[in-house]
């Protein structure tokens, strides 16, 4: 990979009121592939997709982003870096007063001065895409989860970007909303040759249309490859996740204190 | 005790510390002025549901407090047989105190506590991280029209309160208890003055306008994204700009009107 | 709602704020709208102004028709000379009128009276009324009562 990669993190440390999430945690994301990142919930994907976007900054580390250093960039750097960079967000974060139309024309008219009729193209041509033109004069709180995340899939590619991310895409989907979605990363990152980031914490999904995975957990990557190395993974903690046992190194529980003291079980209190 | 002196502490910085945290939010909004092609729509659209729709309430509580204005006004004066200062004592009050304070409060309950809970509602629904993502400004986008919206709008709804107000006193007083109304008129227009008492009202407004709206819009852009994180931010912007209205007139009424 | 709807009613609300201004300046503070109007000027001296206060009222028959311009004390006669500013289209008060200091109501405000006389001839600009009558001073009233003068 080496330079073809084109986000790259390195010893990425980051603490959150008080808690360590991310430990010094290294990774390459190669350009115009689908990486997957999975991890059990909380274990803070989406935080990585926000250092990734700049909206956090590490404690400590390097974060590059097709060459910039997204923590030390300025505000008009990182506002135009971010012009390359499209994200969708787990709730799909459409601007509620505005209806579908409006809202995957927003990006368009704050960046761009296109006449009216251009943007009216573009618009329906990337709500073609995600096969909703028909919806453009609904108001988002007329679709359904699924329409709602494929409007915001519609707002995120408005402006071209280089690098899409997608939060959680899959959680909360019917199957076949589910399988809409997988075809439209696929499609979208062999036609228009994005970089795609996925997070995700589901395995079979993910597997199935990246080409680069990794699995963190515990702010810490603990096992990446293709698809096929990670099956083959000899780790017993990669295993555990890609098979969904419940009981493992990875444990099930948020750190805590023993439960016997908890419980007030110890003997005397 | 230790603990409490400590809680006591740390309630203190937390304070100073929320104090420091709007200033520096409020640098950031005010720092970035939208280009006029954008920010103008927004703005007016901002005043629109800010100011015009708080104009029912203003109109209605106006006609209300002057027509009380009058009947109390009415029977304390007429005891001295100077029910024709009903009107001076009216419009002063109106114009000096109650018009910018009473219309404070309203907006910090009608308006303020609308755009606390649409701001917060935004910022749980993501939609202010997905505009920054955009590479759009919320601070500029979303929070300065709306801060501009209340400062500007102020004023007007004020006015407008002070003038139903003596309206309504009009209606009551000259109306029905017979004051005769070149007196009521007359006294009102000898004891106003136009500067040093509608300008320094219209003055009052302006700053509650602008600190009633800056608590709004701080309220929901810090608000903890959970419906009970919006709840209680909703519920802070009410009390706060109750008590900074009201502090705020006593500091403004004392320079203003005070000659000491 | 279209943008060009929201616009007009944006745009009467504020023109409903600038009338409110207006009629704050005008019908309650009485701002007249001519800005400077003219006035002549008139003297009057008085033992007692008692409350009078520069900017006060000057009526005649219940109709204001100018203000108090400045209150001074006479150093030769030991009796405030009161300025005034008459509203030049009052050119014709009489020189045997006189001027009056009143209270409106018990405890009001105090203005200028101007009982007007029989004469002929009117005041110019410059002249100085030739009866006046103090302020009624509560005290002095009650204390003559008690003192039986
Ligand atoms: N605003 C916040 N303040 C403090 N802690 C947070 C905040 N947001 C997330 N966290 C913590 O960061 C961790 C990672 O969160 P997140 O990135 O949302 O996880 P994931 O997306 O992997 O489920 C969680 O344990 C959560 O408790
Ligand atoms: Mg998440």
């Amino acid at each position: 990979m080496g330079s073809s990669a084109y986000i790259s993190l390195e010893n990425v440390v980051f603490s959150r009121s008080g808690r360590r999430i991310f430990d010094g945690i290294s990774l390459d994301i190669p350009r115009g592939k689908v990486t997957a990142i999975m991890g059990p919930s909380g274990t803070g994907k989406t935080t990585l997709l926000k250092l990734i976007g700049g909206q956090l900054r590490p404690d400590s580390g390097s974060i590059r982003v097709d060459g910039h250093e997204v923590p030390r960039l300025k505000r008009t750097a990182l506002y135009a870096l971010r012009q390359k960079m499209g994200m969708l967000f787990q709730s799909g974060a459409l601007f509620t007063d505005l209806s579908v139309f409006e809202n995957v024309a927003f990006p368009i008219r704050v960046h761009t001065n296109l006449p009216e009729d251009m943007i009216r193209d573009i618009v329906l041509m990337k709500l073609e895409a995600v096969g909703l033109r028909g919806a453009r004069d609904l108001m988002p709180s007329e679709l359904s989860g699924g329409m709602t995340r494929r409007v915001a899939l519609a707002r995120s590619i408005a402006l071209d970007p280089e690098l899409i991310m997608y939060d959680e895409p899959f959680t909360g989907q019917d199957p076949i909303a589910m399988g809409v979605l997988v075809k439209l990363i696929r499609d979208l990152n062999s036609s228009m040759g994005l970089t795609s980031v996925l997070v995700s914490h589901d395995v079979t999904e993910s597997l199935s249309i990246c080409h680069f995975a990794c699995i963190i957990a515990d702010g810490k990557v603990i096992g990446q490859g293709t698809p096929e190395e990670l099956r083959a993974h000899e780790s017993e903690r990669v295993q555990q996740f890609l098979q969904g046992q419940p009981d493992g190194p990875v444990p099930f529980h948020y750190p805590a204190e023993d439960a016997t003291t908890d419980f007030g079980l110890g003997g005397k209190v | 005790m230790l603990d409490h002196v400590r809680a006591l502490g740390r309630t203190g910085i937390d304070v100073v510390v929320s104090f420091g945290r709007s200033g520096q939010f409020l640098f950031g909004v005010l720092r970035g002025v939208p280009k006029p092609a954008v920010g103008f729509p927004l703005l007016v659209r901002q005043i629109y549901s800010v100011g015009v729709l708080s104009l029912a309430i203003v109109v209605v509580s106006g006609l209300f407090i002057g027509m009380v204005l009058g009947l109390q006004g009415y029977t304390i004066l007429s005891d001295y047989g100077s029910e024709s200062a009903i009107g001076q004592m009216i419009a002063l009050t109106l114009v000096r105190e109650l018009g910018p304070v009473v219309t404070a409060l309203l907006f910090a309950g009608r308006a303020g506590s609308a755009l606390t809970a649409e701001i917060g509602l935004m910022k749980a629904t993501e939609q202010l991280s997905s505009m920054e993502m955009m590479g759009v400004d919320p601070l500029r986008r979303v929070i300065s029209p709306r801060l501009w919206a209340g400062f500007y709008t102020m004023p007007v709804l004020a006015l407008i309160f002070s003038v139903v107000g003596i309206w309504g006193g009009m209606l009551v007083g000259v109306e029905w208890l017979g004051v005769y109304d070149g007196s009521f008129w007359g006294n009102m227009q000898s004891s106003v003055e136009f500067v040093d008492d509608v300008l320094n009202g219209v003055i009052k407004s302006v700053v509650f306008g602008f600190v009633c709206a800056w608590i709004a819009v701080y309220q929901g852009y810090d608000c903890v994204p959970t419906s009970a994180g919006i709840s209680s931010a909703t519920t802070k912007t009410v009390v706060y700009s109750s008590l900074a209205v009201l502090g705020l007139d006593f500091v403004l009424t004392a320079v203003m009107f005070g000659n000491f | 709602m279209a943008q060009r709807t929201v616009e007009s009613i944006v745009g009467l609300f504020m023109i409903a704020g600038l009338a409110a201004l207006l009629f704050m300046a005008l019908q309650v503070s009485g701002l007249s709208p001519k800005a400077a109007e003219s006035t002549y000027t008139l003297y009057a001296n008085f033992n007692d102004t008692g409350g009078l206060t520069p900017r006060g009222r000057i009526s005649m028959a219940g109709v204001t028709i100018g203000t108090i311009d400045s209150i001074t004390l006479d150093k030769k006669t030991f009796q405030a000379r009161v300025k005034m500013a008459i509203n030049s289209d009052v050119d014709n008060i009489p020189t045997d009128s006189a001027a009056v200091i009143r209270t409106s109501g018990l405890l009001g405000e105090q203005y200028i009276d101007v009982s007007v006389g029989g004469d002929m001839d009117s005041l110019k600009p410059g002249d100085t009324f030739y009866t006046t009558q103090s302020a009624m001073n509560l005290e002095r009233l009650i204390s003559n009562f008690a003192s039986g003068r």
